[in-house]
């Protein structure tokens, strides 16, 4: 899933300092389904302002509203088109995709963002904790590694680890806290018995299949040819 | 191929089997080379080459490129180019070698390079395209091929010998075998160690190494202050220094202060370095005795070298 971290409210007061009629647009995919962006969020939002806005001396309108998957531009189109004539602003709770779907669906609009959008990752009921996972680097190598991610959770992104920042299976990246993914793929690989995976040398990356902005989809492969 | 050619004075010495020494120089955040060309004239006779640190901790100093050239000129030193794959990509790090090239740099230490998370700016953005081991691929590449990375030709390709860092006190220390292998594999050369300050660490090492055909040379740092101890201790991980050496160096300051712990230095690892050269399988001594290079030549002194 899409991890999203709410922003200060300060910050979102600013970006909202010129609107007037403010459409507050929650996602009930990723955003909601860890209710950060969601419907209850939308609601509670729409709440916040209108108090934090007397504060300031602002007497806006404020709706809020959520919509299916605010990544899917037909769908926000569809949902979002018969109510949003009566906006000039919208905050949108969704990652940045969907703020961007927002913007290309609604080019006449303020779209501001109400969320940090910071990782794909995994979630930790118990722990209420959220670990990134992976980076979406086009080029899947978690057969090798024993299905836990170098690219991802090496903090150098090494292929070829661990490197000599790594003490007692720790990472020198943020205080010897964090595992060392090589240890761990070590250790995985070695009750798997396929050292050879661990041993083998990974030439350098082909940083193509990561190159943004990444296209997909049968357009994308004819404009390659 | 051209593999276990010796290019420098340092592959020659190891190739000999002469008992080896080297030392190590860091430019810091300057212009001048003062400092550094003090450090090489005090190494010089008493090490075969010395390694030029690149950003060292992730700290941002001068680029080692300079110095290497200028110990080398002036001073008569054989340079070992530190080059991590932290700061420059593919294209800056073939640039970087065939600069080093030119300038008569025979020997590269292939380093992965600290994050810049531990720097002194740790708001940079990692590079890390290579690693030490791709580093490594580079390197033989382009001395045994005489081609970059994608077989691009290069006129004149540089003629070095590839070393590698390892570190004795990683733990674990199997995965750290395994990869000093794949290095030695891919064509490094020889070996440099990170500070270790207990001979049965070195000796552990070599015995779980001792299938590597490669040269180790076995790093030691000299304590220039208490202060330096204690900050190795706490914050460089894995680093173990044995309480009576802690409590030699102590009681040294307590007695006669800075010249005393110096003294008390020289007679700590020169011991060690006796100690490694008679009972274990070494190529050498790694001595890293930053700012105070003046120190090494006593140490080996009383190591009877």
């Amino acid at each position: 899933m899409i991890i999203l971290k709410e922003k200060p409210l300060n910050e979102v007061l600013d970006y909202l300092s010129e609107g007037k009629r403010v459409l507050i647009i929650g996602c009930n995919g990723c955003a909601g389904i860890y209710q950060v962006g969601g419907e209850k969020q939308a609601t509670m939002m729409a709440k916040l302002l209108e108090m934090a806005g007397k504060l300031r001396g602002k007497n806006w309108e404020l709706m809020p509203t959520t919509v299916l998957r605010q990544c899917d531009g037909q769908i926000v189109a569809t949902t979002l088109r018969p109510i949003i004539d009566g906006y000039d602003t919208i905050l949108s709770l969704a990652c940045g995709v969907g703020v961007q779907t927002l913007v290309e669906a609604f080019s006449e609009k303020v779209v501001v963002p109400g969320n940090d959008t910071v990782f794909l990752g995994a979630q930790d009921r118990e722990l209420g904790m959220f670990y990134e996972r992976c980076r979406a680097c086009g080029d899947c190598i978690l057969y090798e590694t024993g299905g836990i991610c170098p690219v991802t959770r090496c903090a150098k992104g090494l292929l070829n680890g661990p490197c000599g920042g790594m003490s007692k299976g720790k990472c020198e990246v943020g205080g010897w806290k964090k595992d060392c993914a090589w240890v761990l793929i070590f250790n995985r690989l070695r009750q798997l018995k396929k050292m050879d995976s661990f041993t083998v040398f990974r030439p350098p990356r082909d940083f193509r299949v990561s190159q943004p902005p990444r296209e997909l989809g049968a357009i994308a492969e004819e404009v390659k040819k | 191929m051209t593999r276990g050619e010796a290019y420098s004075e340092l592959m020659k010495s190891l190739q000999s089997g002469r008992f080896t020494y080297t030392g190590e120089l860091e430019p810091l955040k300057t212009t001048s080379l003062h400092e550094v060309l003090e450090g090489a004239k005090n190494l010089k006779g008493h090490v075969v080459a010395a390694n030029v640190t690149d950003n060292p901790t992730a700290f941002a100093y001068m680029t080692p490129l300079i110095p290497c050239y200028f110990i080398q000129k002036e001073v008569g030193l054989e340079a070992v180019y530190q080059l991590t794959t932290r700061d420059r990509n593919r294209l800056a790090i073939v640039s970087d070698l065939l600069g080093a090239g030119a300038l008569g740099i025979r020997n590269v230490l292939a380093l992965t390079g600290d994050h810049v998370a531990v720097g002194d700016n740790p708001q940079a953005k990692p590079v890390f395209d290579l690693d030490s081991a791709t580093l490594v691929y580079l390197l033989r590449k382009m001395v045994d091929e005489g081609v970059d990375l994608n077989g691009g030709k290069i006129q004149d390709p540089p003629k070095f010998n590839v070393g590698v860092a390892a570190n004795p006190n990683a733990d674990p220390l199997e995965p750290e075998v395994f990869k000093i292998d794949r290095k030695i594999r891919l064509g490094a050369d020889f070996i440099q160690t990170q500070a270790v300050y207990d001979v049965e660490v070195a000796r552990r090492f070599l015995k779980e190494t001792s299938n590597i055909k490669a040269p180790i040379l076995i790093g030691i740092a000299p304590f220039r202050s208490i202060g330096m101890m204690e900050y190795m201790t706490k914050f460089v991980p894995g680093i173990v220094v044995p309480e009576e050496m802690q409590q030699r160096l102590r009681k040294a300051r307590e007695k006669g202060g800075k010249d005393a712990i110096y003294q008390e230095n020289v007679e700590i690892f020169g011991d060690f370095i006796k100690e490694v050269k008679k009972t274990t399988s070494a190529a050498g001594i790694h001595i890293m005795a930053i700012g105070f290079e003046w120190i090494v030549p006593k140490i080996l002194e009383y190591a009877g070298t």
